[in-house]
């Protein structure tokens, strides 16, 4: 049954958004992946009809609606929601404009209401649903030149704490993934200063792929993590622990 | 449509959302006390409402709506 399930990814193109897009296509799930300006890779047109890419803004409900409602239309309704599309704007507080404040919370947290919002009536009516939420560590370690990125993640948490309140009758939860450092496209952005402090103070002493992500949200999408909600689940090598 | 047949139209959708026996879906029956309805129940009849008897129904109308009564008349505003 949970191999056929439907799962929307927003972010799905590369990171860790294209890792757990390939971990739950090799398990068996119908997957659609959101893009702004890339593509995924080539490799999961392999998987054909159980995989579909889609144009989507979050910042956009117009075209959250759209992006929805294509997939809907090839794999029904969806079941599994994974709100992984996140931007980063960085600065120090004393240099960051509102521009960049609100772009950041717009995309980010703001992003993950709509999204949710649009999913939440059929998941209730279907009574199951999985969504989860990927934060980060900064979320609750802080970071310096990222407060609006916190500042978004940590949103999300309260987001998804309240939201996991309201629908656990339903079977349906609400997770958050908080990565620690990452080798993405947006860690790759960071200086190398920074990211050698980040890992030498992570007790794992390396940053993690994208696949080491992907299990666990694998995980909290499955059959198996059924009474796990509201949970936020570090994935980042200990880095956090004691936060 | 008639206010008898609307009624039961509402009814169905009480009956498919709340889970409930039809007789006890009757004009007095407060959706906490005689259906047992908590506040995502009466969202999720309020969706089911919306789509069968194709109307929106705002937040702030529900304010004060505790009862099938008071829901069929929000209802029946809508399709007058």
């Amino acid at each position: 049954m949970q191999e056929s399930r439907c799962v929307f990814i927003t972010g799905g193109a590369t990171g860790i958004g294209a890792a757990t897009s390939e971990v739950l296509l090799e398990r068996g799930y119908k997957v659609a992946v959101t893009y702004r300006s890339r593509h995924s890779s080539e490799n999961l047109t392999k998987y054909g009809d159980r995989f579909m890419e889609v144009s989507c803004d979050v910042s956009d409900s117009d075209s959250i609606d759209s992006a929805i409602d294509q997939v809907e239309a090839k794999f029904g309704k969806i079941e599994i929601l994974i709100v992984n599309a996140g931007i980063t704007e960085d600065t120090l507080l004393l240099r960051m404009s509102h521009d960049a404040w609100d772009s950041v919370i717009e995309t980010n947290l703001t992003g993950a209401f709509r999204l949710t919002k649009k999913v939440l009536p059929s998941m209730v009516r279907a009574r199951f649903g999985r969504i989860v939420f990927v934060s980060s560590v900064i979320a609750g370690m802080g970071g310096p030149g990222q407060a609006n990125y916190a500042a978004s993640k940590a949103g999300l948490s309260g987001f998804a704490r309240s939201l996991a309140r309201e629908v656990a009758s339903r079977n349906i939860t609400a997770n958050v993934i908080a990565p620690g450092a990452v080798a993405t496209a947006m860690t790759a952005n960071l200086s190398q200063k920074r990211m050698d402090e980040m890992t030498s103070s992570i007790p794992m002493q390396r940053v993690a792929e994208p696949s080491d992500i992907s299990g666990a949200i694998a995980f909290l999408v499955s059959e198996e993590a059924a009474y796990i909600t509201g949970v936020i689940l570090p994935v980042d090598g200990g880095l956090s622990m004691g936060f | 449509m008639d206010d008898a047949k609307a009624f039961e139209q509402f009814k169905e959708c009480a009956v498919k959302v709340l889970g409930v026996s039809p007789d006890k879906v009757v004009m007095e029956a407060n959706f906490a006390e005689d259906l047992d309805a908590d506040s995502l129940d009466i969202v999720e009849l309020v969706m089911e409402l919306e789509d069968s008897f194709s109307i929106k129904v705002e937040e702030s109308e529900l304010e004060g709506v505790d009862t099938v009564g008071g829901a069929f008349n929000l209802v029946k505003g809508k399709i007058a």
